[in-house]
């Protein structure tokens, strides 16, 4: 299939495929086996400035929107969910910093961010509070000229690898949701700590921790936008980064199709490939159909998000919830079609399904995503009358 | 500090084709890459760049086609090119692909570090790099394996030998050809692959570079080659059976018997 990228987008693609199977493919087993973090892809795609993607040029990035990220975090999840999870939760962490922060935050962040010397991470999530998100716990309290932030963040992305993060900390805690704020928070700020590293199912090449506030003291002019904006920060950032959840699904997935239908014909029961056999040739014709079906969907998505578009919660939730749920369903598949062999650590399907659950989970979990689209399909047909 | 990086551009396949009057290879119509070792010495042009600043230039010689490494190369990361082609430069040997770069080298202006790839994979002579220093008065040091102090005056490189390595102090200006152990080649860049679409590379034939017609390809080299064949191993083959005592002590009979070894004494 043409999508009809531009130069400049396929140069993206052809690169990421080009680290996806010289630097991450050869590794992928072993950083999964010792939950060990990608520092050297990260350097290489530092090097390759694949972290100015999303990074305005005056700020010395490439300027490209969603759909260059989308092309980017597929190729690379194609290879490694793990690595493209930590690639990924970098640009988290600073869509906050393009979408609210001021001229001074921006200047002093984004050619850090871009030039991959910092990673940075986002952290909104605590032990008591998930798909609840206005009912986390951790303060920032003003203090002349600081914030001093107490409480904890849990299964943060990044967290003890990042330089830079974006914290959602209540400043008000009698205006409900209006009463958070988003702060940066730099890794050698006094007070700021980094907790358990967690072990995990899969993505285990990617780094998730605690962030410890001990009477962390920043200076006021860390705030994102304004006091009490926090939850509107969230938001905004979730919708342009959903799609790019979308996009690490489809590909994980056609990493998954491509490993199934190479063993497919190669493996042979009773004299024959097993890809003769119609049983099979269907799972593997019904997972390319969910994929195309996936990828053009969050391309179409990406698009209309760089377009301009105002309100597109509902379809960068669609473009979230239908890929995950399809990589899911592929994986499985996969591993169903190597049978025996993709149960087995030896193959990486095993670890392609590992990873796909986390997509399902991470970034509001498609539950919390159909609540979005049901919302929006409530005001839409309550308009319509 | 001022770089130039020497790249070659070399035949991608095993197939190539001679050119049955010099017997040299037909360069024209097959798809070409970077000369894999070359790729060491422009990572390792980078990291120098990194550690001391500068600039660096990527120098080829070849067919008008061999643009495609300088652009590759700028794709990397360097910051300039320059293509050395010219009908009169066929045929070249390395005594004069040496003088064509050593002009080109001079013509840069004050260069500090003249960095090599340890040998062509389509040659295989590793004789260019030094040629260079010879021709350009630089000291040189062959298979540097990796640095351990970089500034503007000097380099300590660390030099591959058979059974370890050597430490050595490197006065700047010089050269040095790297192995593969320098490190591995970062993957292109973004920004250095758009540069690279539009990046016009500047091209330099024998008037430009001021050389005489004798002095550069065919003319201008003292060897040819005659023919180029893949050496038969027909040789006879012996299986020795026995301790491991008795066999070397066979081993060593035959060696001597066939003159391969000398005994003293």
């Amino acid at each position: 299939m043409d999508y009809f990228f531009t130069e400049e987008q396929e140069m993206i693609r052809d690169l990421c495929r080009q680290i996806a199977e010289e630097r991450i493919k050869p590794v992928r087993a072993e950083l999964d086996e010792k939950e060990e973090f990608p520092s050297e892809i990260m350097k290489a795609l530092a090097q390759a400035d694949l972290f100015q993607i999303i990074i305005p040029e005056e700020y010395g990035g490439l300027g490209g929107g969603c759909l260059e990220n989308c092309i980017a975090v597929e190729e690379l999840s194609r290879a490694c969910c793990g690595v493209s999870t930590s690639y990924a939760a970098s640009f988290l962490g600073a869509y906050p910093m393009l979408l609210f922060g001021n001229e001074a935050q921006k200047e002093k962040y984004l050619p850090l961010i871009g030039s991959g010397e910092k990673l940075c991470a986002f952290a909104l999530t605590e032990s008591a509070s998930g798909s609840d998100a206005a009912s986390i716990q951790t303060e920032a309290k003003k203090d002349g000229d600081s914030y001093v932030l107490n409480g904890s963040k849990q299964w943060i992305t990044n967290g003890g690898e990042a330089g830079v993060y974006t914290v959602i900390a209540i400043t008000d805690r009698n205006k409900g949701a209006r009463g958070a704020t988003a702060f940066i928070v730099e890794a050698d700020d006094p007070g700021f700590s980094i907790g358990k590293k967690e072990v995990k199912m899969g993505i285990r090449a990617s780094a998730t921790s605690e962030l410890i506030f001990k009477d962390c003291r920043i200076p006021a002019d860390r705030v994102l936008g304004k006091e009490g904006l926090g939850f509107v920060v969230a938001m905004r950032t979730f919708d342009k980064s959903r799609p790019g959840v979308g996009a690490q699904a489809v590909g994980v997935a056609q990493g998954a199709l491509d490993e199934a239908a190479a063993f497919a014909r190669v493996r042979k029961q009773f004299g024959k490939p097993i890809i003769t056999f119609q049983a099979v040739a269907h799972m593997l014709a019904d997972m390319a159909v969910d994929i195309e079906a996936a990828r053009a969907l969050v391309y179409a998505v990406a698009r209309y998000v760089d377009s301009g578009a105002k309100d597109f919660s509902k379809v960068s939730a669609i473009a979230k919830v239908f890929p995950t749920d399809m990589a899911m369903r592929v994986t499985t598949n996969a591993v169903q079609v190597l049978g025996g062999h993709g149960y087995m650590r030896e193959y990486p399907v095993e670890k392609m399904m590992r990873d796909a659950k986390i997509l399902q989970i991470y970034e509001g979990t498609n539950q919390i995503q159909r609540n979005v689209i049901g919302q929006e399909l409530n005001k839409e047909y309550g308009r319509k009358k | 500090m001022k770089i130039a990086v020497c790249i070659k551009q070399v035949p991608d396949t095993a197939n190539v084709k001679l050119d049955p009057e010099t017997h040299t290879l037909k360069r024209e119509g097959v798809e070409s890459i970077v000369n894999p070792f070359d790729l060491f010495a422009l990572e390792a042009a980078l990291r120098i760049k990194e550690a001391a600043g500068g600039e660096i230039v990527a120098i080829t010689m070849g067919p008008p086609q061999a643009e495609t490494v300088i652009k590759e190369a700028i794709g990397y990361g360097v910051d300039e090119g320059l293509l050395l082609s010219d009908r009169a430069f066929a045929g070249a040997d390395t005594w004069a692909t040496t003088a064509a770069l050593a002009k080109a080298i001079e013509g840069l202006g004050e260069v500090d570090l003249v960095i090599c790839g340890k040998q062509a994979v389509d040659g295989d002579t590793a004789q260019v790099g030094p040629g260079i220093a010879q021709r350009l008065g630089l000291p040189h040091v062959a298979f540097v394996k990796g640095f351990r102090e970089i500034d503007d005056k000097h380099l300590v490189v660390e030099r591959q030998m058979d059974d370890g390595y050597d430490v050595v102090d490197l006065p700047l200006p010089a050269l040095m050809t790297v192995v593969r152990e320098v490190g591995e080649p970062r993957p292109p860049s973004l920004k250095g692959k758009m540069r690279a679409k539009k990046y016009t590379v500047p091209m330099q034939g024998a008037v430009e570079l001021g050389l005489d017609e004798s002095q550069v390809g065919l003319a201008g080299s003292f060897t040819q080659v005659v023919k180029v064949f893949a050496p038969s191993h027909s040789g006879d083959r012996r299986m020795l059976e026995g301790s491991d005592e008795q066999m070397g002590a066979e081993v060593i009979d035959a060696l001597v018997d066939t003159q391969v070894i000398m005994v003293g004494s």
